[in-house]
């Protein structure tokens, strides 16, 4: 095995095959000294096509995103992180969002707060997280000190009643759409929708309290898919 | 019809909502939003601290505005007690979640794809579904007993299910109605 032949990228050795959208930056950190030579180093993927600079431009970036997000962030990350900055590949993105699924909390909160760490360890982290909050904060902080300036006027608390039925409307939405997710789960497709319908009913009609419904259906669940996952 | 609201809570109230917000955040997977109905039994139901009204119209504006949904959480928060009550439940929603992100995403990527995982995946997902629409069905009842609000909750619905409207869209619309009705 001879040593490898490109001084200027060490370890300039893909994971895995690169998706075809990154073919030019590849081909650039073969044949010339890559663009980036200035930035910090990276801790992505080699196939990744270019870094975060700083924590602060994570910071701008990420309140760019959130500023953008009304009714959903998920969407304008995906666009802003790899399409415009492409800081990372489809695939890398696809791997940090399961990440951030299976975990507790906002998805988005935990995407920036991971791709921040993986950037600049905890600076990073504590950047992606104040870019997504800071800014929205107070904007929403404000629109709410309206409220409740103008609540007792019956069109402002009339527009809000629309509002806040629209909103519901388009949670209920988000989750018939996130059924047919279901479709390939091992469970099954009637098992899920059961589950589905077991979960509706103890938590919007009966009122159970959360962690009792994931203590006895949740594991339950898990048990199950455990199950049928099994070799 | 005006419900009779508790007041806000004071001193040791705080502790008691903290520990409920450090709670939470270790059930919201599948997102803030999911925790919602949680919220609502904790805050309207149980405490009496907002009334049915006032928490769905809180996470309408939460909804309405640029920002990730978590964000609800420092409005509802902000609605029961001000700067403080803000800082309180926003502390204890992100608290534990991004701990635990962080330090499961720095060793546990390599588990992936491991069955145990794999089968919580798989098993949650049905609930988180359900977690959803529970959400969407609890934030709807102001509108359950007007007929207007109802018709405009399906038709949200119906939209946001066949169409790739923006939900800027649905929820201006919404506000334009109710401002109409009003």
């Amino acid at each position: 095995m001879p040593m490898p032949d490109t001084p200027n990228v060490p370890d300039a050795q893909p994971s895995k095959l690169p998706a075809a959208d990154e073919a030019p930056s590849l081909m650039s950190a073969a044949s010339a000294p890559p663009v980036d030579a200035d930035a910090p180093r990276s801790v992505f993927d080699d196939d990744s096509p270019r870094v975060p600079r700083s924590p602060g431009e994570i910071f701008r970036v990420c309140t760019r995103i959130a500023l953008q997000g009304f009714g959903g962030v998920l969407p304008i990350i995906q666009r802003e992180w790899v399409e415009k900055e492409r800081w990372l590949t489809r695939e890398q993105f696809l791997e940090l969002l399961a990440v951030a699924q299976v975990m507790p909390g906002p998805n988005v909160v935990n995407l920036a707060l991971i791709f921040g760490d993986r950037a600049f360890g905890l600076r990073g982290a504590m950047a992606g997280l104040g870019g997504m909050l800071l800014v929205p904060l107070g904007v929403v902080l404000v629109l709410t000190v309206g409220y409740m300036h103008y609540a007792s006027h019956p069109v402002v608390a009339g527009a809000l009643r629309g509002m806040g039925a629209a909103a519901a409307g388009l949670i209920f939405a988000t989750g018939i759409k996130l059924l047919s997710a279901l479709r390939r789960n091992v469970m099954g497709w009637r098992t899920s929708l059961a589950f589905v319908a077991l979960m509706f009913a103890g938590i919007a009609l009966a009122g159970v309290p959360l962690i009792w419904m994931l203590a006895g259906l949740g594991l339950a669940a898990c048990a199950l898919a455990r199950r049928r996952l099994a070799p | 019809m005006t419900p009779v609201l508790a007041p806000a809570p004071h001193g040791a109230d705080w502790g008691g909502v903290f520990a409920q917000y450090l709670l939470l955040s270790m059930l919201s997977i599948g997102g803030a939003i999911s925790t919602a109905p949680e919220m609502h039994r904790y805050l309207v139901e149980q405490h009496h601290w907002l009334s049915n009204e006032q928490f769905s119209s809180m996470v309408a504006i939460a909804q309405a505005a640029p920002g990730p949904n978590l964000l609800f959480v420092a409005v509802l928060g902000w609605g029961i007690g001000g700067v403080a009550g803000m800082c309180v439940t926003m502390t204890g929603i992100l608290l534990p979640s991004t701990t635990l992100t962080l330090l499961a995403a720095r060793w546990g990527e390599a588990r992936r794809s491991t069955r145990g995982v794999q089968a919580f995946v798989a098993g949650m997902a049905p609930l988180t579904v359900g977690l959803v629409l529970s959400a969407g069905f609890i934030l709807g009842k102001p509108g359950y007993r007007d007929p207007w609000l109802l018709a405009l909750m399906v038709a949200t619905v119906a939209v946001c299910v066949r169409t790739k409207l923006s939900p800027l869209w649905l929820i201006a619309a919404g506000g334009l109605v109710g401002a109409f009705l009003a």
